[in-house]
């Protein structure tokens, strides 16, 4: 097999979800080359590109597209960039990772060229065969790939770990030529801006830690509280629907089947009840914790450790004895 | 000016659903179905567009089989103008919707094909992006906020990874619905007795030309690995005392 994974950067920096996504390109089987594309404008994406190439010794070849129109990932010129890319690379495999940006431009170009797109992978069987979740996560389809290629999966990372670097040569890192596409779609969509969140805690994704709140925070203020939790355990800040929607905290942090999946080492619910939609985001976490007033509350079903408590009282005291990040081991 | 919406007839999001012994699925007899909750959202973000005065006519697709009548009706009850029924008992997969709606929108000819972002069967997030590519037109998907501008296009608030983005798209452009963009209505009782003085065609997929042989398969559906189950416990202390000499993550 020959994979063209997509890589996403910020800051001249490679995400750590690519890592996953090239440790899913190596589990389609042995001697399957890996090329990473790389797509933006001006110096950092070819920062992020040397950091490619030296990834993992899996990378064989680094694509660069350093074009301004791919600066802000559009779903309408990237789809041509990887259109671009395969028609020279003739790879098997195109794989990204199942983030917005995954979501947002994978299929375009997969259909661009015909093809499905199995998304969301949880588990490579084979080169053809994959399993991925359905229903909220409470059913796994297991999937195989019928077609003439190239097969195109988006994958969850948390159910890939990051590939670790390793002594290697860097892998070549040549530029694609943009100048020759064209698309009537281009130039008709235009980024105009955009509100990021921008945060001193590991990105909720990949957190070792994650606390929640739910609705029954009943106000933003509350929620630094559970900041002040998620600080002592060096953890991120995540939230079910209902806080979103009620304003408490911002889009980004909700978890859950159509917000972010994630699967930290430690996860404690606080104040959330557990409906169907937010256990798809998390119960793949290693060691479930619940806090809720509520004995009832369907949460403790999936809970490792339950407390049937008044938040408001058992997250100061948790705080308070819980050891200090400082003494914790890694 | 026409907007088009895609309609899917799901699982309602409530219900337990339970998977077949025999893994061929999931159990759908006798149990409640309901439009995809990002369809719901879609059609209602295309009604208020149409009753602030800056769409004409509001048209429902769906595709499969004679059950999409129901969902359809749905749609005509809330406040579509008509509906248009693709009527196939083959299994359908995100890129053969994406070709059907792809044949029926250059029928149509909507300035703006509204769809729900995923459905909540299969959670594929797909077909939006696909027909938009198909069809050549820009997208903006995971919409939280739409405002049509005055030169034929469309301001779109995005929900990301990392919070908001917005785009500026030039019509005709697809646009799929995520949770925040509204609260849908409920149809009232008037609505749905004159949806069904409503018009409903129906067509195929031979009729429009469209080959919808999927390329891959589904072997098998199982249920997930049950989780362990856990212990209730009585105070704080004994929760940090589990989680550091137990759990060991802490």
């Amino acid at each position: 097999a020959s994979t063209l994974v997509v890589g996403e950067h910020e800051d001249g920096v490679l995400k750590p979800s690519t890592l996953s996504a090239v440790a899913a390109a190596t589990a389609l089987g042995d001697g399957c080359s890996v090329s990473v594309l790389l797509g933006g404008f001006g110096p950092s994406v070819h920062k992020a590109a040397s950091q490619a190439a030296s990834a993992h010794s899996a990378v064989s070849q680094v694509l660069v597209a350093d074009w301004d129109k791919v600066e802000h990932g559009l779903a309408e010129p990237w789809a041509e960039l990887l259109r671009l890319a395969q028609e020279k690379g003739k790879y098997s495999h195109v794989l990204a990772v199942s983030s917005s940006f995954g979501k947002n431009i994978v299929p375009r170009a997969a259909a661009l060229l015909e093809q499905s797109v199995i998304s969301d992978v949880i588990k490579v069987i084979d080169e053809h065969t994959f399993v991925r979740p359905v229903y909220a996560g409470n059913a796994l389809s297991s999937v195989k790939y019928t077609g003439s290629g190239p097969c195109f999966i988006t994958i969850r990372p948390t159910a890939f770990p990051a590939v670790q670097a390793s002594e290697m040569t860097p892998a070549p890192v040549s530029t694609l030529d943009t100048s020759t596409i064209k698309s009537e779609a281009i130039g008709r969509s235009e980024w105009v801006g955009q509100h990021v969140e921008r945060s001193e805690r590991p990105e909720l994704g990949n957190a070792r830690v994650v606390v929640s709140g739910g609705r029954a925070l009943k106000s933003a203020e509350n929620f630094k509280m559970l900041e002040a939790l998620a600080d002592k355990l060096g953890g991120a800040v995540g939230a079910s629907r209902a806080a979103v929607d009620a304003g408490y905290v911002p889009n980004d942090m909700q978890v859950g089947q159509t917000g972010k999946i994630v699967a930290p080492d430690l996860y404690i619910a606080v104040g959330i009840s557990g409906a169907i939609q937010h256990l798809a985001g998390m119960k793949d976490s290693k060691v479930i914790v619940a806090i809720n007033k509520d004995a009832d509350s369907p949460i403790f079903q999936v809970a490792d450790y339950g407390l049937a408590a008044d938040l408001f009282q058992a997250v100061p005291e948790l705080i308070e004895k819980l050891p200090d990040k400082s003494q914790v081991s890694a | 000016m026409k907007i088009l919406v895609a309609v899917k007839r799901v699982i309602d999001y409530a219900v337990k659903i339970r998977v077949k012994p025999d893994k061929t699925g999931v159990e759908m007899n006798n149990v409640k179905m309901s439009m995809n909750p990002f369809c719901e959202i879609a059609l209602e973000e295309a009604l208020r567009i149409k009753e602030a005065g800056k769409a004409s006519e509001v048209v429902v697709v769906s595709m499969g089989g004679p059950q999409c009548v129901e969902t359809l009706r749905t749609g005509l009850a809330m406040g579509a103008d008509s509906a248009i029924h693709v009527s196939t008992d083959t299994p359908l997969y995100p890129l053969a919707v994406a070709k059907l709606l792809c044949a029926v929108a250059s029928r149509e000819q909507p300035q703006i094909l509204l769809l729900g972002k995923q459905a909540i069967d299969d959670d594929a997030n797909q077909t939006g992006q696909m027909v938009a590519g198909l069809l050549q037109w820009p997208q903006a998907t995971f919409a939280s906020k739409v405002a049509l501008g005055d030169k034929s296009d469309v301001t779109v608030e995005r929900e990301v990874d990392g919070g908001l983005e917005t785009l500026r798209l030039q019509l005709p452009a697809v646009i799929t619905t995520d949770l925040r963009l509204n609260e849908p209505r409920y149809a009232t009782l008037p609505n749905i007795m004159k949806a069904k003085k409503k018009k409903i065609s129906s067509i195929t997929p031979e009729e429009l030309k469209v080959d919808i042989q999927p390329d891959f398969m589904i072997l098998e559906v199982v249920e997930p690995a049950k989780r362990k189950g856990g212990v209730m416990v009585s105070s704080v202390d004994e929760l940090v005392d589990k989680l550091k000499n137990e759990a060991h993550v802490i």
